[in-house]
């Protein structure tokens, strides 16, 4: 998925309120920032109060800050960064090839 | 038990939070609100000319008390139409809360009727926003509303309120109490002691400070700290008023038109003590070129600020008059000769102004002549211009919450509608907006509701004929190609203002301006006073935009 680039990939997880305009809120946070957001999962939690995204991002200087931005999200919950081999993404690949 | 309908239940929850005046113009999607505040004795309703006007109204109540405001509007075309109200609000961290009407439920989503997806619109423009689903959640939505936009960097919120849940009925226990949320931060020990460790082994220190400051009413404690240890101290166009003119230490406005002394000061400064500000392009000029020589510290409540543009040797994150009062004690009484001697040089080399400058033919002498006759307890708004920054650069702010003017955003329009919003908020107080007159255009129906409500607004319009800070531009930086930056056509404003039912007063006619002013600004209730100037007055110095502070154009700094 890297290939055109030899960033290494970061893989953040937001724990969120779900509604229905929460993925606008977390996608236009990236969108106006100019920060390309390469893949996305979603998926609500348990009961569905509450909702789990996944994004796919590029580790950038600028990622400390975007964090902090999405951290300051009302709708955001709590953020945790891993690094890109997490297998949320992983698992889905076999989806995504040609 | 208690029956209300959304609408009432919202009517009684923005009583409760202490609102006394909502802005707004009423439409099919928000006249069951509008009923219920028909009934309401605690707030009473100003009817605005143009919704960006019951935004702006809102912002001036907000930005001369601090404290959250609100502003109605009906869905689509009024929804619309307050957005830059709401957009200019995020960019300078002030509390208003927008309600607008939406369609009912069942019919979003379809393209009905003066239908807009306002919750989508507002996303990137407000701190937050909700679309309320049910009535019962207006219980939950409106408290959290008031607490998103008065805790932390304060911001807009807006609540979308579809026709329907307005008009639904909800079983109410009891309604939730305001709670006076103060969310205390709590700083490392190791960084105060740190960052005052800085300070104190500084040999050329620059205080920097900006709206923070206003936010977190630390004005005083900011001036104390300032004069304990000798700083210097630079604001930003959102910080005047926290030293004023006449204090030793006062450097004015920092960046794009500065004193030539307070940029050539900040390439010489080794520490750069930063407090509620966010380093915007208009006062840093070329970010890499900023304060070349300086250790950073950085205080702001917003953690996304420290470090943003320009990395912190030392972030502290926290409310800022609770950090200065704890970094005070840890803090030198300092005389800092040498550096203050050194920046009097300065001054004295590149004078702010020279005594010519304030003849009464310059609009530096205008705005000095003005602050002369309201004097220190009156309110300033100002639209965007030349005005705006010949206002910044002279009119004497001795405290905060005394001008009022659109930063980050640079709306024309802003200043009309933000005087009356202060006004209402300050019935006692004289309220002068100076503006021009291309920005006076952009708003001027709410004249009428100046008149309407009596307020006390002197509305002093610099006439030059064009839009001035445009023409000037073009004339720097486009080989003086001026173009679509003068009007050919003059409209008279004096007899504009007179249609509207205010009292007007003309320089054009009069060749004792002293006496026309004096008698203009005097008179109570609301007028406007036309005055001609140049269109050559230029604002200097002035730094090309993207280029370093230490490139400053013009300006007379030597005095004859
Ligand atoms: C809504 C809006 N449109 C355009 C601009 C761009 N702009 C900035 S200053 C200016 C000229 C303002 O003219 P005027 O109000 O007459 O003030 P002057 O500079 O002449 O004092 C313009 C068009 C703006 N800031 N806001």
């Amino acid at each position: 998925m890297s290939a055109h680039n030899n960033q290494p990939i970061a893989v953040l997880e937001l724990l969120v309120r779900n509604h229905p305009g929460v993925m606008s809120h977390v996608c236009g946070l990236f969108s106006r920032r100019a920060y390309n957001v390469e893949g996305i999962v979603c998926l609500p939690v348990a009961t569905g109060e509450t909702s789990k995204i996944y994004l796919q991002v590029r580790e950038e200087e600028r990622l400390d800050q975007i964090m902090k931005q999405i951290q300051k999200l009302s709708d955001v919950e709590g953020v945790v960064r891993y690094t890109g081999d997490h297998p949320v993404f992983t698992g889905l690949a076999t989806y995504f090839t040609c | 038990m208690e029956q209300l309908t959304g609408a009432e239940l919202t009517i009684r929850l923005l009583e409760e939070y202490g609102i006394e005046t909502i802005a707004g113009i009423p439409g099919g999607a928000n006249l069951p609100l509008y009923d219920a505040l028909s009934r309401s004795s605690r707030i009473r309703h100003v009817l605005a000319r143009h919704e960006q006007g019951a935004g702006f109204i809102a912002q001036g109540m907000a930005r001369s008390s601090g404290k959250p405001a609100v502003c109605f509007a009906t869905s689509g075309p009024g929804a619309t139409n307050i957005v830059t109200a709401l957009a200019d609000a995020n960019l300078d961290s002030i509390p208003v809360i927008c309600i607008t009407g939406q369609v009912p439920l069942s019919m979003i989503g379809t393209d009905a009727f003066q239908e807009v997806d306002v919750y989508g619109l507002t996303i990137p423009i407000t701190k937050h926003n909700f679309l309320v689903r049910s009535a019962q959640d207006l219980l939950r939505i409106i408290p959290e509303a008031f607490h998103i936009a008065t805790t932390g960097r304060p911001g807009p919120v807006l609540i979308d309120i579809p026709k329907d849940v307005q008009l639904d009925i909800v079983d109410i226990e009891e309604l939730p109490i305001p709670a006076s949320a103060v969310v205390s931060v709590v700083h490392s020990q190791d960084d105060l002691t740190l960052a005052a460790a800085m300070i104190n082994n500084a040999k050329r220190p620059v205080f920097y400070v900006g709206g923070g400051i206003v936010h977190s009413d630390a004005g005083a404690v900011a001036r104390f700290f300032a004069e304990k240890n000798s700083l210097p101290t630079t604001m930003t166009l959102m910080g005047l008023g926290v030293i004023p003119p006449e204090h030793d230490l006062f450097m004015g406005m920092l960046g794009m038109h500065a004193a030539r002394s307070t940029n050539m000061m900040l390439d010489e400064c080794d520490l750069l003590i930063a407090a509620g500000v966010r380093f915007d392009d208009r006062a840093t000029g070329k970010i890499g070129e900023f304060c070349p020589e300086a250790r950073i510290i950085h205080i702001d409540i917003d953690p996304c600020e420290i470090c943003k543009l320009k990395e912190a040797h030392v972030g502290l994150v926290g409310d800022i008059r609770d950090t200065l009062d704890r970094l005070l004690p840890l803090v030198e009484s300092r005389a800092r000769s040498s550096w203050n001697q050194h920046i009097q040089l300065l001054r004295a080399r590149h004078p702010f102004f020279c005594s010519e400058n304030f003849d009464f033919s310059s609009p530096y002498g205008i705005i000095m002549r003005i602050a002369e006759i309201v004097g220190e307890d009156a309110i300033v708004a100002t639209d965007v211009g030349k005005h705006q920054m010949w206002t910044a650069q002279v009119y004497p702010f001795n405290r905060t919450r005394r001008f009022l003017t659109s930063g980050g955003l640079g709306t024309m329009g802003f200043g009309l509608p933000t005087a009356i919003g202060a006004a209402l908020e300050n019935p006692d107080k004289t309220v002068v907006c100076i503006t021009g007159d291309g920005s006076i255009m952009m708003n001027i129906q709410e004249l009428a509701t100046a008149v309407e409500h009596d307020v006390n607004v002197k509305v002093i319009v610099l006439n030059n004929q064009s839009l001035g800070l445009v023409r000037q531009q073009q004339k720097l930086f486009y080989n003086e190609h001026i173009f679509a930056s003068e009007y050919e056509h003059q409209v008279d404003l004096a007899t504009i203002a007179k249609g509207f039912g205010m009292k007007s007063f003309d320089a054009r006619d009069t060749l004792v301006l002293d006496e026309l002013l004096t008698v203009a600004l005097q008179t109570p209730g609301p007028s406007l006073i036309n005055i001609p100037i140049s269109i050559d007055e230029e604002v200097y110095p002035i730094v090309p935009p993207g280029a370093a502070n230490s490139v400053m154009i013009g300006g007379n700094y030597e005095c004859a």
